[in-house]
């Protein structure tokens, strides 16, 4: 592919402990990513994953994979310990953003991205209204009129499909799958170009898991936002990713097209996974 | 009980440390300077912030004005300006204008300050983002990185609900562009006397321990929404009662006969000295 | 006129001074300090550890001052403490050479030195003593002579170098001593509390904390709204330790003299990791030290210092924010009572905007 990716991320590294003799060179060998002297995890060794415009990336890995990790360190919640990442749209220099000050993280995580969680206690104020939750990622990004947010906020509302006479309720007050509608709402306030979704439909219905998907690939089809999904189910993949990464023990052991990796998987546990799927 | 301790009451090593902080949160406007607040013979809570730094500041040549909620003689205020008197001697005054050192409780003076005039307020919850962010950890952060939007979400959910921005006492302010800061609970009436003011202002919480300036001529803005301008307290259509001045904060009055409310100016000092004015004018 | 304005506070403030001051005395009685320090030790103790000052005659004369008050008499000794100035600071104390009076373990019954029971009223049943209503000379010189024909010395055996529990079980190899940190501790009255918190920082709040304030969230976390371990007290001692200065123009430490505190280790098990990833327990302590003699709260202080450092932000006894900034008896007995004060043009601002808002909805 000659396009640039939107998206890069080089040799991303992240442990949580300083490392001793004994695992800093033999991170390969170690079992269950955990050092047993030093109890260093090293939760995500040298990840490197490219999006690329209006594509939807799936991560599917087991809980403890790192696939959140690499999610998280994409929207600066998570510090790296090593690696690269750039962001190639117009504004943007092409400058390491794990190396950005943090007010220029704060800048590009509000303007640049948008961020669903599982829990949506991360990523709602859940006593305030549906309204100022949607509104905050725009104020964040000094948007200082009232009636034209509000505004923006009602077109949102549509999109995902929340009535807007609910608009002024508080998220505590909605069911599970209204709550993840709200965040999508509040991702898409700034239009970001990149979308980051983290096991978004884990803990909900069926039904519910299917509309919110639904809602997803509209959003993907008219908006062209490119996005990337992490999920330990291979079913939500397997419905909108076009391209998926495949993480065991913090690492990638397969890549490829969405299709490709489904029909011919060749990492035993891709193919364990998949197996399981049919 | 006769005073038998330092003048001041606190020991000078300890009056030192302070001014150090007050130099520190003069140089950086609306930056809350962290300081080891010390116990005073008040309570917490009960302008100990405010009297730290009138006690670490007064010298003899100074004439020092105690008010509380605009009033000269409020209880408070007379246990403030006796322990200050108690404690150094120095003389006290009435009038804003005479006054170098003015210490108040929620409330500035309607006399605007001149240069070379400190006004110390009294601050219970220095911290403007603490009704958002309970931690102070997370609060630090935030002023560093001069994230705000959380107290600009507070308003937006206001208007959303009320139709209004400003509801309250002590509404934010952004100070020299940069820090956001509580102007302690001073009515919003009086936050736009923040601006540009000649005096220099200086804000003290003891059971909080910071310190907090506002130096003279620094811009001080009330946080609102360009079309929810800030908007302050309204006594449209109402005077005082005994000098009919509309220009000031009025406190309501409820007659117990008739139950029908009433309005007289707020700052006691300032109506005394116009009902004075006039007496001699009559006179005179 | 409907309204007077406040005036006359001054003749109100004297007033009211002046009826503290009658109903002190006003039965003719008054209570003398040395009075206070022989028969009240225990609220002496509390308010010279909630005072962090430790000094009996003047904590008596604050409790004398207080009407028994102990949150009115920690506020006097505090207020006093703002007018001295810090000159020194004391060497180092090692607890190890405490002249002991009293100490016990629950975690171990035979314990080197062996367990000193001393002075307490743990296994006194609390009836109300009505003889006590009638106590004469006669019946004080009783009592004393009665525990000398007994005790042929009137205090406790003096006992000094008795070995510490802690150093017993580090030696089972179940407890590993920290990397010794020999930074100079954070002192909170020269510098305000910070967040993140030192532990030196935490210490310094928990023994200043009011004694039912640490006691109470001590309890809350051992019942359920901490990370609700039970601990166990390895060692819980009282008794006397020296204090030196360095520095007077001299090259010896200059001796001060003795103060007695209460100390406490309780040991807490808690699960690792071996080498194999196998899981195996070991333990940590929680560390309480107050002026005095104050059990309950040097136990609680303990339970505290241990949860605070967890950082399990789920639970609030192991939020330094939440508990340091909540036990200090001058910060909350003030902010609480200020309620007392008058909000007028707060409350008026207040009105204003919910009245706006209604003539809105009209």
């Amino acid at each position: 592919m000659a396009e640039k990716p939107i998206l890069a991320l080089k040799h991303f590294s992240k442990q949580y402990g300083s490392g001793c003799d004994h695992c800093r060179d033999n991170r390969q060998e170690l079992t269950k990513n955990i050092c047993p002297f030093c109890q260093t995890v090293y939760a995500v060794d040298d990840v490197s994953l490219d999006l690329y415009k209006g594509e939807i990336l799936g991560i599917v890995g087991e809980s403890g994979s790192g696939k959140s990790t690499v999610l998280g360190s994409l929207y600066f919640n998570v510090e790296a310990s090593e690696g690269e990442y750039q962001l190639n749209v117009p504004q943007s220099q092409p400058l390491n953003l794990f190396e950005a000050s943090q007010q220029k993280k704060t800048r590009i995580r509000n303007t640049m991205l948008g961020m669903v969680y599982q829990n949506p206690m991360l990523g709602l104020r859940m006593k305030y209204s549906a309204l100022s939750n949607i509104a905050e990622k725009m104020i964040a990004a000094n948007h200082r009129n009232v009636e034209a947010m509000v505004e923006r906020s009602r077109q949102l509302l549509d999109v995902v499909d929340i009535a807007t006479i609910r608009m002024k309720e508080a998220p505590v007050n909605f069911s599970g799958g209204m709550q993840q509608r709200v965040q999508i709402a509040k991702a898409l306030s700034n239009n970001p170009p990149v979308l980051l979704l983290d096991e978004i439909t884990t803990g909900l219905d069926l039904s519910v898991q299917a509309d919110v998907l639904d809602l997803i690939k509209t959003i993907q089809r008219e908006l062209s936002i490119s996005m990337i999904v992490v999920s330990h189910d291979l079913a939500v993949i397997r419905m909108i990713a076009d391209r998926t990464i495949v993480m065991v023990n913090g690492r990638i052991i397969e890549s490829g097209l969405t299709d490709q990796i489904l029909e011919d998987p060749q990492h035993p546990y891709t193919q364990k996974l998949v197996y399981s799927l049919l | 009980m006769k005073y038998q301790g330092n003048y001041g009451f606190l020991d000078e090593l300890s009056k030192k440390e302070i001014r150090r902080s007050i130099l520190k949160a003069v140089a950086i406007p609306g930056y809350q300077v962290p300081f080891a607040s010390r116990e005073m013979p008040i309570a917490r809570g009960w302008g100990t912030g405010g009297l730290q730094l009138t006690l670490s500041l007064v010298g003899p040549q100074d004439c020092v004005k105690v008010i509380d909620q605009g009033s000269d003689e409020s209880v408070n205020a007379v246990s403030i300006r006796q322990l200050i008197q108690d404690t150094t001697q120095v003389e006290t005054t009435w009038h804003t204008r005479e006054a170098t050192l003015i210490q108040s409780r929620h409330r500035i003076p309607e006399v605007p300050l001149k240069e070379g005039q400190i006004l110390v307020l009294q601050v219970p919850i220095p911290e403007p983002l603490r009704s958002v962010e309970p931690s102070e950890e997370e609060t630090r952060k935030l002023h560093a990185y001069g994230e705000y939007s959380l107290a600009w979400l507070k308003i937006f959910e206001q208007i959303i609900k009320f139709d209004q921005g400003s509801l309250s006492a002590d509404h934010p302010v952004l100070v020299n562009h940069r820090y956001l800061m509580a102007p302690s609970p001073i009515p919003r009436f009086d936050n736009p006397k923040m601006n540009y003011n000649e005096g220099l202002i200086l804000l003290g919480a003891g059971r909080e321990k910071k310190i907090y300036a506002v130096p003279p001529y620094t811009e001080v803005k009330s946080i609102d929404f360009d079309d929810y301008p800030f908007t302050f307290e309204t006594f449209a259509g109402k005077a005082c009662r005994l000098s009919g001045l509309t220009d000031v904060f009025l406190d309501e009055i409820i007659d117990p006969k008739t139950q029908t409310a009433s309005y007289q100016t707020n700052d006691q000092s300032y109506l005394l000295e116009i009902l004075d004015e006039r007496e001699k004018e009559k006179h005179g | 006129m409907g309204y007077v304005a406040i005036k006359g506070g001054q003749a109100a403030i004297e007033e009211a001074n002046r009826l503290v001051d009658y109903h002190r005395v006003k039965s003719g009685r008054y209570l003398d300090v040395e009075t206070i320090k022989a028969g009240l030790k225990p609220l002496v103790d509390q308010v010279m550890s909630e005072s962090s000052l430790y000094d009996e005659d003047l904590a008596a004369l604050a409790i004398k001052q207080a009407e028994g008050s102990p949150e009115e008499a920690v506020f006097l000794l505090r207020a006093h403490r703002s007018t001295l100035p810090r000159m020194y600071y004391s060497e180092t104390v090692d607890t190890r050479n405490m002249r002991v009076m009293r100490r016990i373990s629950a975690s171990f019954k035979d314990i080197l030195g062996g367990q000193i029971l001393g002075k307490s009223q743990d296994f006194r049943h609390r009836f109300l003593d009505f003889d006590l209503v009638n106590e004469t000379d006669a019946t004080v010189a009783k009592t004393i002579a009665s525990f000398l024909d007994l005790a042929p010395e009137p205090e406790p055996l003096a006992l000094t170098a008795i070995p510490k529990v802690i150093d017993y079980l580090a030696q089972q190899g179940l407890y590993h001593y920290p990397p010794l940190d020999d930074a100079t501790p954070d002192d909170i009255t020269k510098k305000s509390l910070s967040f993140p918190s030192s532990r030196s920082q935490r210490l310094q709040s928990l023994t200043r904390g009011q004694s039912g304030a640490v006691i109470s969230l001590g309890y809350a976390e051992l019942r359920g709204f901490g990370i609700s371990n039970h601990p166990n007290i390895g060692e819980l001692r009282v008794g006397m330790i020296p204090l030196e200065v360095q520095g007077l123009g001299r090259e010896e430490p200059y001796y001060f003299g003795e103060i007695e505190v209460t100390e406490v280790e309780c040991f807490v098990a808690k699960e690792v990791k071996d080498e194999q990833q196998q899981v195996t327990k070991t333990f940590d302590i929680g560390y309480g030290i107050t002026f005095g003699h104050n059990e309950t709260k040097t136990i609680a202080m303990s339970i505290l210092d241990y949860s605070l450092e967890q950082n399990d932000k789920a639970h609030p006894t192991s939020n330094p924010e939440f508990v340091l900034l909540s036990i200090d008896s001058v910060e909350s007995t003030g902010f609480i009572s200020h309620l007392k004060l008058p909000h007028y043009v707060t409350f008026q601002s207040l009105l204003d905007g919910i009245r706006s808002i209604k003539e809105k909805k009209v």
